[in-house]
């Protein structure tokens, strides 16, 4: 099984790589930008219709868009990307060989099949019910089957991953711990089980309701084990996201961790509470009490946020080390400005990790405080906050990372390098309004997932204020930004793997301003960073706890403004 | 090489003070924002109440009707504008696609305010106040509200629940006692 003949070395990071484990990463990483390309699409027509002077998308198109946008780029892009990264984080990390390339086909091909079934379904256009498809509305019988084979899929991609970390443990492809990353990984797929096993629960029973086998599904129930996927899937992100901040850290500055066990207790601590988060949909619920409500809600005290700012300290603290570590000394930031900025993948890690912790986290804990959810559910300040975290945070890491999978994993070398340097940034623009105008407008009491707020058809009459509007406005005008972003990023990923220049068998890629050596010394093995002195990192991490104290008791003052209710 | 050896005890080696400072502060701060939806309810003005029942659409319809029948002031429209009495229970039905009746509430009265639907989800969200609460078929929720302000408030529906869901809305009168 173990011929040399299935591997390769690295030249450039010395990782001896699977060939099985390589097709395997490109057939999902090549899939899921497909899958962003179509969602990302629907996604821009979907905001140019809620500007109110745009419309672009007649009604039932519109629904149909939104279902279909939900599926695509919040399922399969990030699912599909995150099978990339756990052969990369078992196989490629711990020099192994994959367990059973076959069932990872397997996932490979029934994810695709779900996918491409799911979608058929919504454009078909009797399956506009939302990405979250909550009864009693019905879809079409395969718009749920096809996403219980994604699911099942995606599982037996788990399965894959963890059969690879027994076998690199048995065939002793690596000493002692596995490195932080693959922990990294390893959190994302113990979630990822949890998730996906929920989303077939309540699937298949919603499917048999659908072809009439069931007489019902309860609404409430559906909702607390359907969001036992949705939210938690969004957490594989985070611990995904998590651990390629700490991979291209590692592989572009040779930053290492500044304390292991403190990351890695963060990871746990994922593992752990996590998976409470389905309360956040249900804070407004009838028949949910309130103490169930505040504790799972605050995933416990608020342990899975405690992991999030943990993370929020290291991430920065490690590659302010490193950086210190190699003179730039000067000052609190030096280490900062003289970062590689025109590296993509590190510009676009750094633009995740800060959006992520100002725009998506804090926003996520302010609305899922038990009471001032209520005067949030359901406005579009809700997807401005999960625009923040999902798009900001992991699709714009995923795209960080893929400017060096690119070299390393499809052994292109990347083109049109310009227009790369750029793309994080342009991206990042576009997303940060998105997620500012949507949440502004939300604040304002602009419900979400709702195609005419002038209510021209209604029965009844209501007016939104001119700010409502503009803030729509702007919303289209970020989405035209990201937009262009996103092409950035298709045009040069999709032509440097087809047509970029070949890597060479010996050749050695630079990705950063370290040696390839030392980048897969940073993030192959564990270990502490020396250097001690973080004060830049200090600094960072004050603002933002001073900005989301404020921000929160902020609402608060909102809440307290409105009429009394017991 | 790829691989060096481990640097071994990594779990024993001591935590950086700068960080263990920070685990302690956000510790500290997410006990005292757990803590506080807590006391929220003990002190605060805006809290949801834990009332709720099974019920089926056709018997909520019928206590919705109920309720039309006796306190119909005048007809708006497609809608009945309903002025129950102060501090009584008044009832809001969401259905495709729209929020039924109208209420006149009066400023500073309390109200024990059902909600419910009698086909499928809906979100009751009042506007420009901006109080958002889901409405579930099969479940009757209860929440007792104080009005504070005059004016005329809409009512939006803010969960999808079909090609007509956006325009479904409905109206909430609030006047002075007169």
């Amino acid at each position: 099984m173990t011929a040399a003949t299935h591997f390769r070395t690295c030249p450039t990071t010395g990782l001896k790589i699977d060939r099985s484990a390589e097709n395997l990463i490109k057939a999902n990483a090549v899939v899921a930008v497909v899958f962003l390309l179509i969602g990302g699409l629907f996604g821009l027509s979907i905001a140019l219709t809620r500007w109110p002077a745009v419309h672009l998308l007649p009604a039932d198109w519109f629904y149909l868009a939104l279902t279909a946008h939900g599926f695509d780029v919040l399922l399969a892009w990030i699912i599909f990307f995150e099978m990339a990264v756990l052969y990369f984080a078992s196989a490629i990390l711990l020099n192994s060989r994959i367990a059973a390339p076959r069932w990872g086909w397997a996932q490979f091909w029934l994810m695709l099949v779900g996918a491409l079934m799911t979608n058929v379904a919504v454009l078909q256009g009797n399956s506009s019910v939302m990405f979250t498809s909550y009864p009693p509305l019905v879809a079409a019988p395969h718009f749920y089957l096809g996403l219980v084979l994604f699911a099942v899929g995606a599982l037996i991609g788990c399965a894959v991953f963890f059969g690879t970390l027994v076998v690199a443990r048995d065939e002793k492809t690596y000493q002692g711990s596995v490195p932080l990353v693959t922990f990294g990984a390893i959190t994302a797929a113990i979630i990822a089980v949890f998730t996906l096993a929920c989303g077939a629960i309540i699937l298949i029973p919603t499917f048999l309701w659908s072809i009439g086998i069931i007489s019902g599904v309860d609404p409430l129930m559906y909702k607390l084990v359907w969001w036992g996927m949705g939210h938690s899937s969004q957490q594989i992100n985070v611990a995904a996201h998590v651990a390629v901040w700490y991979a291209i850290g590692a592989m572009v500055l040779g930053a290492k961790p500044i304390s292991e066990k403190v990351s890695r207790m963060a990871f746990l601590m994922y593992i752990l509470f996590l998976q409470l988060a389905s309360a956040h949909h249900l804070l407004v619920e009838p028949g949910v009490s309130s103490s169930w409500k505040i504790f799972n809600t605050s995933y416990a005290m608020y342990l899975a946020v405690l992991g999030s700012m943990i993370h929020g300290m290291t991430v920065p603290g490690a590659i302010e080390a490193a950086q210190r570590a190699k003179g730039f000394n000067k000052g609190l930031f030096e280490w900062l400005r003289k970062a590689p900025w025109g590296n993509p993948a590190f510009a676009g890690m750094f633009l995740s990790l800060v959006m992520f912790g100002f725009l998506g986290g804090i926003s996520g804990v302010v609305m899922g405080t038990e009471q001032i959810n209520l005067i949030i559910h359901n406005t579009i300040y809700v997807p401005g906050h999960f625009h923040a975290t999902v798009v900001a945070g992991t699709t714009l890491a995923f795209m960080a990372i893929t400017y060096l999978l690119v070299p390393l994993i499809f052994r292109r070398e990347v083109m049109f390098k310009k227009v790369a340097q750029w793309q994080p940034y342009v991206f990042g623009l576009g997303i940060a309004g998105i997620s500012l105008f949507m949440m502004g407008a939300g604040t304002l009491g602009v419900p979400r997932r709702h195609w005419d707020i002038t209510f021209a058809d209604a029965l009844s009459q209501f007016q939104f204020s001119p700010a409502a509007f503009l803030m729509l406005a702007l919303n289209g005008l970020s989405a035209i930004v990201a937009a262009i972003g996103g092409a950035m990023y298709i045009i040069v990923v999709v032509c440097s793997v087809f047509l970029g220049r070949k890597i060479g068998d010996n050749e050695v890629v630079q990705l950063g301003p370290v040696s390839g050596a030392a980048s897969a010394a940073a993030v192959a093995r564990y270990g502490n960073e020396g250097t001690l002195k973080i004060p830049g990192t200090v600094v960072l991490v004050a603002v933002f706890f001073v900005s989301f104290v404020l921000y929160y008791f902020v609402n608060w003052k909102y809440l307290a403004e409105v009429w009394p209710l017991k | 090489m790829g691989i060096a050896s481990p640097r071994a005890g990594w779990w024993k080696e001591p935590i950086h003070k700068v960080e263990l400072i920070w685990i302690i502060v956000a510790f500290l701060w997410g006990l005292g924002m757990f803590f506080m939806m807590i006391y929220w309810h003990g002190v605060g003005n805006q809290n949801l109440s834990n009332e709720a029942y099974r019920i089926t659409p056709a018997a909520y319809a019928a206590k919705v009707d109920k309720m039309t029948e006796e306190y119909t002031v005048r007809q708006e429209g497609a809608f009945p504008v309903v002025r129950p009495p102060p501090g009584s229970d008044v009832y809001m039905m969401g259905r495709v696609y729209m929020w039924w009746p109208m209420l006149e509430l009066v400023k500073g009265e309390t109200y024990r305010l059902h909600l419910s639907s009698i086909d499928l989800q809906h979100g009751f969200s009042l506007q420009p106040v901006n109080i958002n609460l889901q409405v579930h078929p099969g479940y009757e929720s209860v929440v007792t509200m104080t009005p504070n302000q005059t004016g005329q408030f809409g009512i939006v529906c803010n969960e999808y629940c079909g090609f007509g869901h956006h325009t479904m809305t409905g109206r909430i009168y609030v006047v002075d006692n007169k």
